[in-house]
């Protein structure tokens, strides 16, 4: 059947798919309803701006960052993945050392189509998450910034439903399917993990979230990169790049924030809250809150600190840990032991268990290093302008709802805490009904190009060398 | 004596960490630790693949220093933020520039390294789009050796090699004045595999022989360093060394700029040392076949200096005085002929000084520099001269040949 279109050239791929019969058949149903869900829960109101958008159109350096405006709708969603390597082997698990899989093996299928669904599944999810995030804007920057990630996660649902379609039949079309039906926040057909349910009401959340949470996907992301399905590996390799783009724009934005703050306090010589938010800027000690609460509700994505599907997706070589080529073991782990926390009679203790029921504890470790680090980085901005307040990211333990932690009271510090305690200091430690009313009360559209919100400083430098009043989003 | 050199540096304040650049830098450059991510001056050959791909624009940093000078891994792992710029001394400059031996050995490694203050960094309007970066280490393309001729007389130093690479049925489309990296086989002294040499690529688009996949490179034995010091260069060895039918690890194609204009009436002055002639061949090479077929795409003028220690030495010298001379108007210059006083290609630009002046007045004109990095102030001030003894005012001009894609540096 010929059906006029030209595969290539409108869908970008590496995967052979003007060749591939089966594959166009799956695409051609499941496309329009993808467009479909686009229009109805993508950014609001935009669908005809013209957006200064970066487009992969294939993996050379050289191919996947092509810049343009372009519609969003008519955005060339393309499926790629890392070029193969023909020799590559699995490199953990049971399996380890045997050729890595190019299709599907019997015995993990439920499990690797699982794991596929719920990556995926977070995808679409941000994007419903932030679609009224356009009407707020704080510049024409960050508008271009936010479609930005927008239609990356697209892409990388794009990604993840090629996988589907191409491994897993008749059922991975259905799986398809559900991916455009769950929604965030439907009460009726939820996405599956809760933080992908949460608002994100205001512009700090958005940076708060890009920062911690799209880093989870980074480190779920770099774990699926590892998978003996070599399929899964290059794909999700690939989706790193431009996940690296959603990174920048949690932590420069977060980073803005601060700056801004730190320049009003220095201006009226305070650092008083409420002075600081009559002059506009948010004040740190919300900002530490809204840290807390993005941190707790992320590491929790990690899953139960000990779990046997962790232990069975490592050992049968579908998910292995962050840089797992990297590091010096025998990438077996049986026999070996790590340490989780329990909260037992008003204490936190470390318990020993068996390292592959603990793996999802390992990479939530690898993740808080990683997140710390940026915390530091913002604290340097902070001490650049020679204010004696640091933020902190908040200890493991704090605001838990998953694990052997889920509904422990322990404070941002680590110290478990009475429920009168608790009930008292949860103003102050998780941002309130007032606070989101305050950062809410600040977000008004700014998009005239080079002017910001109040609240925010410019940034550095503008996006693919242009400069920071470039005209980014044409409103047409 | 040291060479000026543009360091590639990354802003520790804006960076993010992604890895996105160590991952992408096709040569192994980049390194990090728990701190800072960091570019080894050493091996960066300035190819830019990672200047796009970085999400924070913190890639896009360079600092202008004497190359024995330049900052060190570890001294850049230890930066909250970049150092100020400093405007080099000019005499320093000079200094080094005069002493840098025009006709030195050296691994004949060519970067696409424009220097963004001197040169263009832009191809020229009409140049047609050149692919770069099809192939890296993780994806690397093998081709198979179809000639490995000597070009230099037997019995001169300078041990310069023509070589003819095959790529069967495999995809490797080129432009003149483009360069690809070969990686030689094994590993270095820490045990770790080599990193990839780039080489200028000295034939056309259509191949080193036209319908043919193949192409050439020019490459010179070396076999003393810097100092003078003996030294056996691991890759210029390997590729000397090659023979027929060995298979060769290739990656690139690199460079987006040092292309030649693609538009009838355009002229191309062109001015080389040693193993830089290769882009040269390749775009007379060009215009020699365009002619042949009798392409208007052929029309304009053809200026060539050349500049090498003798005749004997000067590769490609008896097919270069094969050509018409209303094709191209050819110039050597030869630095050590016995009883006769040196001459650069620097006094031979200056006896031609007029005709320079005729082609700078034209704005279709377009100059490519290439050879030993001694020669760049040396080219820049004649060139200078002829335009102020002609009522031309350089700065302006300078300033049009930089913007406008005409006037390309790619000197080592």
């Amino acid at each position: 059947m010929n059906t006029g279109i030209n595969y290539s050239e409108k869908i970008p791929n590496n995967v052979n798919l003007s060749e591939d019969k089966t594959l166009q058949r799956a695409l051609e149903h499941w496309q329009p309803n993808y467009l479909s869900w686009w229009n109805d829960m993508g950014p609001e109101g935009s669908q005809n701006f013209d957006v200064y958008l970066r487009t992969a159109v294939s993996v050379d350096p050289s191919g996947w960052a092509q810049f343009g405006h372009v519609k969003m709708p008519d955005y060339r969603w393309g499926i790629f993945m890392n070029p193969k390597d023909e020799t590559r082997k699995v490199s953990f698990g049971e399996h380890k050392g045997e050729a890595a899989w190019q299709d599907v093996p019997g015995e993990h299928r439920a499990n690797l189509r699982r794991i596929i669904v719920t990556q995926g599944d977070t995808e679409p999810a941000s994007v419903e998450q932030q679609r009224h995030l356009g009407l707020t804007a704080p510049s024409m920057y960050d508008l271009r910034n936010l479609f930005q990630v927008n239609v990356e996660e697209g892409r990388h649902l794009w990604a993840m439903v090629y996988l589907l379609h191409k491994h897993f039949g008749r059922d991975g079309r259905e799986e398809a399917d559900a991916l455009l039906q769950r929604n965030s926040g439907d009460a009726d057909n939820p996405r599956i993990l809760g933080a992908f349910n949460e608002k994100t009401p205001d512009w700090l959340a958005f940076f708060m979230f890009t920062y911690f949470t799209d880093r989870d996907g980074k480190f779920q992301l770099c774990a699926l990169a590892e998978s003996g399905f070599d399929p899964l590996a290059r794909t999700t390799k690939f989706m790193l790049t431009e996940e690296a783009h959603h990174m920048f724009v949690g932590e420069s934005g977060v980073s803005r924030v601060i700056a801004r703050t730190c320049a009003v306090m220095n201006e009226l010589k305070t650092d008083d809250p409420a002075k600081i938010r009559a002059a506009g800027a948010i004040d740190l000690e919300t900002i530490q809150r809204y840290l807390n609460f993005h941190f707790s509700v992320t590491i929790d994505l990690f899953g139960a600190d000990e779990s046997s599907n962790a232990a069975i997706f490592y050992n049968s070589g579908l998910k292995g840990r962050f840089e797992e080529t990297k590091r010096d073991d025998d990438h077996r782990l049986q026999g070996q032991t790590y340490a989780v926390l329990n909260a037992v009679d008003g204490k936190l203790i470390e318990r020993q268990v068996p390292m592959l029921n603990g793996l999802n504890e390992v990479l939530r470790d690898d993740y808080i290093k990683d997140s710390i680090a940026g915390v530091g980085r913002w604290n340097k901005v902070i001490e650049k302008a020679g204010i004696p307040f640091r933020l902190a990211a908040p200890h493991k333990a704090f605001n838990r709802k998953i694990g052997a932690l889920a509904g422990a009271k322990v404070s941002p510090d680590g110290r478990v805490v009475s429920d009168v305690e608790w009930a008292a200091n949860e103003k102050h430690w998780l941002p309130s009904a007032e606070d989101r009313a305050f950062v809410a009360s600040l977000m008004g559209r700014v998009v005239e190009p080079g002017k910001f919100a109040g609240w925010i400083s410019p940034p550095v430098m503008g996006i693919n060398r242009q400069s920071v009043d470039f005209d980014y989003v044409r409103f047409n | 004596m040291s060479e000026v050199l543009k360091q590639h540096l990354i802003d520790p304040e804006i960076c993010i960490r992604c890895n996105t650049c160590e991952d992408t830098c096709p040569v192994g450059a980049v390194t990090h630790d728990s701190r800072n991510y960091v570019v080894d001056a050493d091996k960066c050959n300035q190819c830019m693949a990672c200047i796009s791909p970085c999400p924070t624009g913190s890639i896009d940093n360079w600092r202008t220093v004497l190359r024995h000078t330049a900052f060190t891994t570890a001294e850049q792992l230890t930066w909250d933020v970049l150092p100020p710029v400093v405007e080099l001394d000019d005499g320093l400059v000079a200094n080094a520039a005069a002493n840098e031996p025009v006709a030195d050995a050296r691994d004949s490694t060519q970067t696409n390294a424009a220097d963004a203050s001197l040169g263009s960094v832009v191809a020229p309007a009409s140049a047609a789009t050149p692919v770069v970066n099809l192939y890296g280490p993780k994806n690397v393309m093998t081709a198979t050796v179809s000639g490995n001729y000597r070009v230099t007389a037997l019995g001169t130093e300078s041990d310069t090699h023509h070589i003819v690479l095959d790529f069967g049925s495999g995809n490797f489309p080129v432009l003149e004045g483009q360069s690809l990296g070969i990686i030689p086989p094994g590993v270095d002294a820490n045990g770790r595999p080599h990193h990839a040499r780039q080489y200028s690529i000295a034939s056309p688009r259509d191949g080193e022989r036209p319908g043919y996949n193949n192409l050439s490179l020019t490459v010179k034995r070396v076999t003393v360093d810097y100092d003078g010091n003996p030294v056996r260069g691991v890759a210029s060895n390997y590729v000397c060394d090659l023979k027929k039918g060995d298979t060769v690890q290739v990656i690139g194609p690199f460079g987006a700029n040092f292309l030649m204009p693609n538009h009838a009436g355009s002229h191309l002055l062109m001015i080389c040392t040693g193993t830089g002639s290769a882009p040269m061949r390749a775009m007379t090479e060009r215009r020699r076949r365009l002619r042949a077929s009798g392409d208007r795409l052929a029309e304009g003028k053809l200026m060539l200096f050349f500049g090498a220690r003798s005749q004997k030495e000067l590769p490609y010298f008896g097919p270069l005085m094969n050509l018409p001379k209303d094709f191209i108007d050819i110039n050597f210059a030869f630095s050590r002929i016995p009883n006769e006083p040196k001459r650069y290609v620097q006094d031979l630009m200056r006896e031609r000084a007029a005709d320079i002046a005729a082609l700078l007045k034209d704005t279709n004109s377009y100059i490519y520099v290439c050879g030993l990095k001694g020669m760049e102030a040396g080219v820049l001030e004649v060139l200078r001269d002829a335009a102020i003894a002609n009522g031309m005012d350089w700065s302006t001009l300078h300033a049009e040949l930089k913007r406008d894609g005409r006037l390309h540096l790619e000197t080592y």
